[in-house]
């Protein structure tokens, strides 16, 4: 049996719609964009075709649209946000759920700058409350608050849309999980980033929107202003890629999600049936390919290697698969279990079959591997 | 409600059984409860002492799976925490 791949949200192959794209820039945008030289003139037309593809199927402005890695896209967005507003306060304010590149963020720059960071508590599925995060804004103090769309590691759906800040503070929504799976928000945000891996394009390519009118400086060395790849050289043919995956991506996305919510919605069904096992995440406002489980008394490495052996490529958010020791901050922010995790995330691609035999083997990975520890 | 020891001498009640898991890693001290707490009887207390942090959330997840009752976390006197349970069933 080939081995199937359920772990996309972490990776998946690039999109067929991209393959060819990619071929062709290489050949043709391998020179720096602003370099005034025939290839120079060559690369800098594809990364503007990059940009205008991106900023038409996200429904921006091209100006609002900068190529840059997935990390640095979420730094830069939301510390540039932070930096504009230093002279009003230091204070930071996010779910207790974000992504670890958002919170070593924001506690970097709040050591930085002797400001502090305030993680505001969610519920039980994992979704933070969108008045009390209003509120923790409220007071003056307050330079940005982050808020992700959808949360990468249970898939539940955070109301960073309905999020009216007071007093000017900027709102930087978090779409690296979810950009090409969910719309951004209508209004109410100032920056947004994401990243290609979610809408199989190339795995090093994120995207920084900054909304134009928005207070932003870069917070790091080098022009105060937003560029591409942070000013380093930009991998041209990279974001044309990434720019021809997402059109794909949103292209086939109805049918894409339908299949997948469905197939998610079976794996969760099943999983509920599992002794002593916890399904966790909103079952309905979630991400459409995302599903987590916990299984109590398991180790998450033993489920991920036995489940290997058996064909298919899953993920944990358990300590013991993580190279910390710590558990996952966001199953121990909702109260659910944190060890026996696992993470199934289902690409463009996958297949009923594949699904199908992964519960049909599933019971009994369990109970055998809960019978080794005689519970 | 019933009165518990909790409620009637405002202090902790002291475990019936303590379950040394210092040093371990998630999940061994969570299966030594689920394997040891029938020891006690049915009300009494049940206390995991452990350094991993992943018990101060998977202990009182376990008792939301199992219908057993959490009751906090204080300290072993060596400043280990210690994680106190009731045997509800």
């Amino acid at each position: 049996m080939a081995h199937a791949h359920l772990d996309a949200a972490a990776g998946a192959p690039l999109h067929p719609a991209a393959r060819e794209v990619l071929e062709a820039a290489l050949a043709r945008g391998y020179a720096d964009p602003r370099a005034l030289h025939g290839p120079g003139r060559d690369a800098r037309l594809l990364l503007a075709n990059a940009r205008e593809a991106v900023a038409d199927v996200l429904g921006v402005r091209r100006d609002e649209v900068w190529f840059t890695s997935p990390l640095d896209a979420v730094q830069r967005g939301f510390l540039g946000l932070a930096e504009a507003r230093r002279h009003v306060g230091t204070r930071l304010v996010l779910p207790g759920v974000e992504h670890a590149h958002v919170r070593h963020a924001a506690h970097w720059w709040t050591r930085l700058h002797a400001g502090e960071v305030v993680e505001v508590p969610v519920d039980a599925t994992g979704r933070v409350d969108e008045h009390d995060l209003v509120e923790n804004a409220v007071g003056g103090s307050t330079a940005a608050v982050a808020c992700q769309l959808a949360n990468h590691e249970v898939g539940t759906l955070q109301p960073a849309g309905a999020l009216p800040l007071p007093d000017g503070v900027p709102l930087f929504v978090d779409a690296s999980a979810s950009l090409g799976l969910l719309d951004l928000p209508a209004q109410h945000w100032a920056v947004a980033a994401g990243a290609a891996t979610s809408w199989a394009g190339p795995p090093g390519i994120g995207v920084l929107l900054v909304r134009r009118g928005t207070r932003w400086t870069n917070p790091f060395p080098g022009d105060p202003e937003p560029q591409d790849f942070g000013g380093a050289l930009p991998d041209v043919a990279g974001s044309l890629a990434a720019a021809a995956a997402l059109q794909a991506s949103l292209a086939e996305r109805e049918e894409v999600d339908a299949r997948r919510r469905r197939l998610v919605d079976r794996i969760r069904a099943v999983a509920a049936t599992l002794p002593d096992t916890e399904v966790v995440g909103d079952p309905v406002d979630r991400l459409p390919h995302l599903v987590t489980f916990s299984c109590l008394y398991l180790s998450g490495e033993a489920l991920v290697r036995e489940l290997d052996r058996a064909g298919f490529g899953v993920a944990s958010g358990s300590a013991c698969t993580a190279s910390t020791l710590e558990p996952s901050h966001v199953l121990a922010a909702m109260g659910a279990l944190t060890h026996g995790n696992v993470r199934i995330s289902l690409g463009r691609d996958v297949t009923e079959q594949q699904v199908e035999d992964l519960l049909a083997l599933l019971p009994d990975v369990v109970g055998r591997l809960r019978s080794e520890v005689g519970l | 409600m019933d009165s518990s020891p909790l409620v009637t001498s405002g202090e902790p009640p002291e475990p019936d059984l303590e379950l040394d898991c210092r040093g371990m890693l998630c999940p061994q001290p969570v299966i030594e409860l689920g394997r040891r707490h029938t020891e006690v009887p049915v009300g009494g207390v049940v206390a995991v002492v452990v350094e991993d942090v992943a018990a101060r959330t998977d202990v009182p997840a376990w008792c939301r799976m199992r219908g057993q009752e959490y009751l906090g976390e204080d300290s072993a006197p060596d400043g280990v925490p210690r994680y106190r349970v009731r045997r509800v069933s």
